[in-house]
């Protein structure tokens, strides 16, 4: 890919960068490079704008308060709710719950689908390249109830063997918990049709969306998952909010995860009414700012075009995996044919925790480590990666900030 | 900030390039194994302590540059110490890389092993700095392994490699 095809008509980086104050800053006296996006991503002056807006003039507890701030602050917060339901392509806005993140949401559904509706001996199929947060949950499940975790192996790529997977199906089939982008290799998994297989069977699907959401417009009713989960802080919005999409008539069918206020319709010590979704599993006082601020940040991304940001974020992926590609001692770690902008490498001879340090002397921020995907890491024999990850904020003269900091690591350790 | 880059100073490279006391001993009379589970790093440590002195000393592992320099100098600075001198550098070291002992305005032993001071401006990186030393403290204390994680946490939050 040439650096001349940069979109710059369609994203203005410029503009783009001015968005995010902390983009500015100095690390060790050098402009931070900030290619740590996989694990979180920076906040936009309007979304910082809306939190301080909403704190300042607007906040108070939600529901049922009949004063003029219960009100506001209860009308903003559902709004926010519609903008999720829009941003997923969701039918209605009662299938969008909030949690506190992707993990929660994926605890959610294994408390309230998995424990009133797998059983013993009953298999659950997850995949090789899973996040902790979706495999551990689904461990303790099947801990719990006697039944089996079965896991879709994958390729030297990263890439899922779908033959494999296929394979997996029996009668005791019951659930699919799937990312749709995994967070320590890029791969992109053809969901779409490993959703369509799973229904072929009767299986209900679970999308891990953390690393898909910023990245690319979603659509629930193309995909037709029945459950997708993701986090706002790493699609510019503030940390301690997320997402539960879930299809209406199961999230209906399903148990509550936790118990308490909001969640009930009627409450004597003898018997509770539970509430309807989205309150059913909304127990407790919300995290009302920053569901505010992820409808804010949601509003941003959609100003700037999800299909833009996916079409430049490509090309920054491709020039970094260009240039990577070439050095010799250096192994890129995930080399799927369809990936997401990141780029787990490793250096020959230097532990990755090494190539991290060194690379933040130059106010370069990548993640070093098992990226909560240990069995990815056993998957290609290696202890840990050295990881980048690309925002739509990233630029290609960061990108070579980076080609500079490998070669300086190499330097210092040949 | 200038403490980071005297961190991957030469000697702590050279360290790495070439660990002093590499290998195994055979007949030795204590032996301990240290993990750290979140990063990889793995040491295997060998002592013979002999009337309270230890005679010799060696490793093996894998790890970060950090790690198996810490290994390498500190096999160095053991060998033919008496095993109370030994426990007063694991302590000393111990607070330096943690950043409650500074080595230039108190008075210790450190001697050369003062370049891993830097680790304490990098809470992530304090694990694999103390690691063997917490493997010699189990090794002198019979115990087999050791971890960074749990209770033994010298650092805790600090993980690295989450997300």
């Amino acid at each position: 890919m040439k650096v001349e095809r940069m979109n710059i008509e369609r994203i203005n980086i410029d503009q783009i960068r001015s968005d995010f104050p902390i983009l500015g800053l100095q690390v060790s006296g050098k402009p931070l490079v900030y290619l740590d996006n996989a694990a979180s991503s920076q906040m936009p002056q309007v979304v910082i704008g809306r939190i301080v807006r909403y704190q300042t003039a607007e906040h108070s507890n939600i529901h049922r308060a009949v004063h003029y701030l219960s009100e506001l602050a209860t009308k903003e917060f559902e709004a926010a709710r519609v903008k999720v339901q829009h941003f997923l392509k969701a039918k209605e806005s009662r299938e969008i719950i909030f949690t506190r993140g992707t993990t929660e949401s994926i605890n959610l559904v294994m408390h309230g689908y998995g424990r009133a509706f797998i059983g013993k001996g009953d298999e659950i199929i997850v995949s090789a390249l899973e996040h902790h947060a979706n495999i551990v949950p689904w461990q303790m499940l099947v801990e719990e109830k006697g039944a089996l975790l079965r896991v879709i192996p994958m390729n030297d790529a990263g890439e899922l063997l779908i033959d494999e997977f296929e394979a997996l199906f029996n009668a005791k089939t019951k659930f699919l918990a799937l990312s749709h982008v995994s967070n320590a290799l890029g791969t992109i998994n053809p969901v779409k049709k490993m959703v369509a297989f799973a229904h072929k069977h009767g299986v209900p699907v679970l999308l891990d969306g953390a690393q898909a959401a910023p990245h690319q417009a979603l659509d629930m009713q193309d995909l037709d998952c029945d459950f997708y989960a993701f986090s706002g802080h790493k699609m510019c919005g503030p940390t301690g909010i997320g997402v539960l999409y879930g299809k209406a008539h199961l999230l209906e069918k399903m148990q509550p995860f936790m118990g308490g206020g909001d969640m009930i319709l009627s409450v004597t010590f003898e018997k509770t009414k539970y509430n309807v979704i989205p309150s059913k599993f909304e127990a407790g006082t919300p995290p009302i700012m920053a569901a505010i601020a992820l409808g804010e940040a949601i509003d941003y991304l959609n100003g700037i075009g999800l299909a833009n940001i996916e079409a430049y974020e490509g090309e920054l992926l491709a020039y970094a995996t260009e240039q990577v590609s070439a050095m010799p001692g250096v192994r890129i770690i995930g080399t799927a044919n369809k990936k997401a902008a990141v780029m787990s490498f490793e250096i020959k001879g230097v532990h990755p925790h090494d190539v991290g340090t060194i690379l933040n002397i130059d106010g370069i921020a990548i993640r070093t480590g098992h990226h909560c995907a240990q069995p990815v890491m056993q998957r290609f024999h290696v202890p840990a990666t050295a990881r980048a990850s690309f925002a739509f904020y990233n630029t290609k003269q960061e990108i070579d900030k980076l080609i500079v900091g490998i070669r300086k690591v190499q330097e210092m350790f040949s | 900030m200038s403490d980071m880059k005297q961190l991957y100073q030469e000697v702590i490279l050279d360290h790495n390039r070439k660990p002093r006391n590499f290998g195994a001993i055979l007949d030795a009379n204590r032996h301990a194994e240290g993990h750290n589970p979140l990063c990889g790093d793995h040491i295997k440590l060998w002592m013979n302590v002999l009337d309270d002195k230890i005679e010799s000393i060696a490793f093996e592992g894998e790890g970060c540059a950090i790690c198996k320099a810490s290994a390498s100098m500190m096999t160095g600075a053991i060998k033919g110490k008496a095993v109370q001198e030994a426990e007063t550098l694991v302590e000393e070291f111990r607070s330096m890389a943690t950043g409650t002992l500074d080595p230039d305005g108190q008075a210790n032993h450190l001697g050369k092993l003062k370049v891993f001071a830097g680790v304490k401006d990098l809470p992530s990186r304090v694990k694999c700095a103390i690691l063997p030393w917490h493997t010699l403290h189990a090794a002198l204390h019979s115990e087999n392994s050791v971890s960074t994680e749990g209770a033994a946490d010298p650092v805790p939050g600090a993980e690295i490699g989450g997300q």
